[in-house]
């Protein structure tokens, strides 16, 4: 119960308790589990659990959704039992609790009960802010596990590090970035193919092992693609495309990136004038505009307008009318990394 | 006066409808004049649905010219043996029918027949038209139903069998320019024009022979065609007209939206301004969603106008270049007409009025009408000499 006691002495400003990365989770009487990341936040959660199992095997551990709490569910939970055994509860869905939730909880923090934990899961949003407030200010004597989105690639890299490390492993920078490159979109998918890796190899993660498991796998957006086709390079463009697909893109949305492209280039094509003039006469931010005029090189008026047409059959081919949406996508990566000069039929 | 009077150029169309009305109202078996599954078929604008009521008035009432009181009560849709089926969404959904279907069951209270009218029939998936096929083909006795739809090709083939189908013809450009002179209280020259330009769709000429503001628009729309010489006037023409379009279809919609939204609040018993009890908010989202789709079903009808507009227009362009001597539809663009006409060729020409056509089906297919507007109008730069 030292954290307890530490926690109580915190000033009582806005955030008067300590607020941690997921992987420094301990216990403490009560526990705010914030961010939108849920991979993290269960991760925090189990974290927690077996924390508290090691110290105790005779845990108790207690579920409650807030979502569709009702009265006297906590109190039933959190009360002593005869035998004293340390409780965990596990509060999920506090972002969308119901308002007997938020007062039992409230008045349940005024006196907290002995060797209980109360971890409360809040996945952002502005639902139970009065209830945010009070453990922020310190009620209870708890602490916030801050579990934000890792948006940055730096953020990937580090946790794919942790990850190596935690279970005493090496991994080489360059293998590391393969894999974070290859599991951009889903920290989910990087964390089970960092255990894998560690599962499945011995000795240290190389490049060389990354390229055995997950070889040729690259995550990648349609704007990616795009910028690859119009830059003239088909046979790259039609690669990234397939792993664009393989990766979970969906055709529509591909055309739809591709057609905001050409069509700013097409806007930018016919205009003359400084870069700044043409933002706001064209309603655009003036980097668009010179990475259009860069875009433009090699282009004709001519091309982008064929261009143009194949992507709006390309739509309609994608959207039903063929039969085939990702040979339509390969026709029209052709036709524009062609710059509209040839079609390939 | 008769309920027949008020429709413009479809006197074949009203003798059956007028002979259907007098055979049902004299119960004679011999005579087959009448029938219990009608479909109404012809262009937009040739009054279709207003024939319908017309129709569906004249049985709901005893004497086949409609009498007052039973016109007033189809009028405003409160005749209690009429059932109206009108959609201003894209599709009319399966329940809506399913509940007329039943309701089609019941026997008449006051008049003699129980009419059912769907508006747009062809707005029915084929899912939701062959749960009709039982009630067209063996109504009870006494009901009776009325679709209507362009053409009968918008009907799939098991309805298309089971009733009788009577066509209306797009109205002379003089008959619909008299009825908007009487209707509206325009000058004849104005009618004649809005008749003219809406090309004898009636709605559409009432509409610009009384709103400034779709008159502008429509020039605009027009002119901004006639302007487009490279690509990037192409896309930055399909962006204005997207505008005009939305500017068009928020005209129709804006107010209607915020005057449903109070009325619905009063009924609601919410003060104007004040807050919205969690417990009421669910309702004002469906009612905010069902303005939701209408919007969309708004804006690309508002598109379709645009399109039959430059397909007037270039129409124009092929007759002067072609030296027909049939009536122009844009006669007030009669100086620029003649200069693009001279400025291309009719092989283009013809080209661009078919890239209006693949357009039309594009965005009916839900292809972006960003895109869709773009591709068309890049065939309209193809003519020009590099």
């Amino acid at each position: 119960m030292a954290a307890r006691t530490s926690a109580r002495g915190g000033a009582k400003a806005s955030v008067a308790i300590p607020q941690l990365d997921w992987s420094k989770i301990r216990p403490a009487p009560v526990v705010l589990v914030s961010g939108t990341e849920n991979f993290l936040a269960d991760r925090a959660i189990r974290m927690l659990r077996e924390v508290l199992k090691l110290e105790d095997p005779s845990l108790e551990v207690s579920d409650i959704d807030a979502a569709a709490y009702a009265p006297g569910e906590l109190l039933t939970v959190a009360s002593p039992s005869l035998f004293g055994e340390p409780r965990l509860i596990r509060a999920t869905g506090v972002e969308k609790c119901t308002d007997a939730f938020i007062a039992e909880v409230l008045s349940y923090l005024e006196a907290p009960a002995d060797g209980t934990y109360l971890v409360l899961r809040h996945g952002g949003g502005m639902r139970g802010k009065k209830l945010l407030d009070a453990i922020r200010g310190g009620a209870g004597g708890g602490i916030e596990v801050v579990c934000t989105e890792l948006k940055k690639e730096t953020d990937k890299v580090d946790f794919a590090v942790a990850e190596f490390r935690s279970a005493g492993r090496k991994a080489t920078a360059g293998a590391v970035r393969a894999l974070v490159s290859a599991f951009s979109d889903d920290v989910a998918e990087l964390a089970a193919a960092c255990q894998q890796l560690i599962s499945d190899s011995s000795g240290d993660v190389t490049e060389a092992t990354v390229e055995k498991y997950y070889s040729g796998r690259v995550e990648t957006t349609a704007f990616a693609v795009a910028d690859v086709a119009i830059a003239g390079r088909h046979g790259e463009a039609l690669v990234m495309l397939r792993h664009a697909l393989a990766s979970g893109a969906d055709p529509v949305p591909i055309v739809a990136a591709f057609a905001m492209k050409v069509r700013t280039m097409a806007k930018v094509a016919g205009s003359r004038g400084p870069s700044g003039q043409l933002a706001s006469q064209l309603g655009m931010a003036p980097w668009q505009i010179d990475r259009a005029k860069r875009d433009l090189q090699g282009w004709s008026g001519a091309g982008l307008g064929r261009c143009i047409e194949v992507l709006a059959e390309t739509d309609a081919a994608v959207k039903g009318a063929e039969r085939d949406p990702v040979f339509a996508l390969e026709r029209m990566v052709g036709v524009i990394a062609s710059r509209g000069a040839s079609r390939i039929e | 006066m008769s309920v027949w009077d008020e429709l413009t150029g479809q006197t074949e169309a009203i003798e059956v409808f007028r002979a259907a009305a007098a055979s049902a109202a004299a119960l004679d078996p011999a005579d087959n004049a009448m029938t219990h599954s009608w479909l109404i078929t012809g262009p937009p604008g040739s009054g279709r649905s207003n024939l319908a009521f017309a129709f569906a008035t004249a049985l709901l009432s005893t004497d086949p010219d409609g009498d007052d009181a039973t016109r007033r009560q189809v009028e405003a849709r409160s005749h209690p043996d009429l059932a109206v089926l009108t959609t201003e969404r894209v599709i009319i959904t399966i329940d809506e029918v399913r509940s007329l279907v039943s309701s089609s069951q019941f026997s008449p209270s006051v008049a003699r027949y129980r009419v059912m009218v769907i508006e747009d029939a062809d707005r029915m998936t084929e899912r939701t038209s062959n749960l009709l096929l039982k009630a067209l083909e063996e109504p009870p006795p006494r009901t009776v139903w009325i679709l209507c739809a362009p053409s009968e090709a918008d009907l799939i083939p098991t309805i298309r069998s089971r009733v009788r189908s009577v066509r209306l013809r797009v109205p002379a450009v003089a008959e619909v320019a008299r009825l908007i002179e009487r209707r509206d209280g325009v000058g004849p020259e104005l009618a004649l024009r809005a008749a003219r330009e809406s090309q004898s769709h009636i709605g559409m000429a009432h509409r610009l022979a009384t709103n400034d503001d779709a008159r502008r628009r429509r020039e605009q729309t027009l002119r901004t065609a006639l302007g487009i010489r490279t690509v990037t006037d192409a896309v930055l023409a399909a962006a204005t007209l997207l505008e005009l379009a939305g500017e068009d279809a928020k005209a129709i919609t804006e107010q209607r939206d915020a005057e449903e939204r109070e009325q619905a609040l009063r009924s609601l018993g919410v003060d104007a301004g004040g807050t919205i009890p969690p417990a009421l908010r669910s309702q004002l989202k469906a009612l905010e969603e069902d303005q939701k789709r209408r919007a969309t079903r708004s804006l690309r009808d508002g598109i379709d106008r645009i399109m039959v507009d430059l397909q007037s227009l270039y129409r124009d362009v092929l007759l002067v270049q072609l030296g027909a001597s049939v009536d122009l539809v844009n006669l007030s663009l009669d100086e620029e007409l003649r200069r693009a006409a001279a400025s291309s060729r009719p092989e283009h020409t013809l080209a661009v009025l078919d890239a209006i056509a693949t357009a039309r089906r594009r965005i009916e297919g839900n292809v972006a009408p960003a895109l869709a507007l773009e591709a068309m109008l890049v065939a309209v730069t193809k003519g020009e000499p590099a």
